[in-house]
């Protein structure tokens, strides 16, 4: 039953991956990579990581999607219906078909193949987070505060020299 | 339970795609869209390793899954700050070709 989830998984997962680097549409990228990304937070459940599959769901899924459709319909050029790739795709394919017959033998070498799965409750996991890495989470609240005050100003800088 | 490895290769392949559609595309939003999946890869290997492995040195068993909460974090910062960064290039150059967004190419 796992191995069934797992490959029906990976299929929707990598489908949606090579529909987003393959299709002419960049609306229908944007669709094909919901569609990977809602399969990659079906592989947290079958890891036993509900929070991240909620998370994923959540911030992926709804946030991410919607903003990068915003970009999408907001910058709408003509040309996006039927994009182009550069002429260096040969050497891209090639290049990346290197780097996964390096990553995949490493991984394939290195295998784990005895598996203990284990699964850490919500309050495991909050309070790891609320005191072994407290000082990292502050770090990433201020991150965020700066993404969100760079993003305005480079959005609005325009206005003013206009 | 499948073993470790079969996550392993998944996570690769899922990184490869998106390895080739950062360097074969030319619309930044593609682009953008491309970094997910790699983001999304490495998220899939930290969390398999996060729930095959026992404790390792000082990490406790699901480190892992708190890495990847803040590699989720920065990925939404990282799409903000992209977003306004397409929209301010689309503006200037009305363009989200990056290979005609070369001033700063010599």
């Amino acid at each position: 039953m796992s191995w069934f989830l797992f490959i029906i998984l990976a299929v929707f997962t990598l489908g949606g991956g090579l529909g987003v680097v393959i299709t002419r549409n960049v609306v229908h990228a944007a669709l094909f990579l919901l569609v990977s990304l809602v399969a990659v937070a079906g592989v947290y459940l079958i890891l036993f990581a509900e929070f991240l599959a909620l998370v994923q769901v959540l911030i992926y899924g709804g946030a991410i999607i919607i903003v990068l459709l915003f970009a999408i319909m907001l910058t709408r050029t003509a040309e996006y219906p039927y994009i182009s790739d550069n002429r260096q795709w040969p050497l891209a394919a090639i290049a990346a078909a290197g780097v996964g017959v390096v990553l995949g033998a490493a991984f394939w070498i290195n295998g784990v193949s005895q598996s203990t799965p284990n699964s850490p409750t919500f309050s495991e996991l909050s309070n790891s987070l609320f005191t072994r890495w407290a000082i990292p989470f502050e770090v990433a609240s201020l991150v965020l505060l700066v993404a969100l005050i760079g993003a305005i100003i480079i959005a609005r800088a325009g206005e003013d020299s206009r | 339970m499948v073993p470790l490895v079969y996550f392993q290769l998944l996570s690769a392949a899922l990184f490869i795609i998106g390895l080739y559609g950062v360097m074969a595309r030319r619309s930044a939003v593609l682009i953008i869209m491309s970094i997910e999946l790699m983001l999304n890869a490495v998220n899939i290997n930290l969390i398999a390793a996060a729930s095959h492995r026992e404790g390792w040195g000082s990490f406790v068993n699901f480190d892992g899954q708190i890495i990847a909460i803040f590699i989720i974090t920065v990925a939404a910062a990282e799409v903000g700050l992209a977003m306004a960064i397409i929209l301010r290039m689309y503006r200037n150059r009305a363009t989200v070709n990056v290979d005609e967004i070369d001033l700063m190419k010599w």
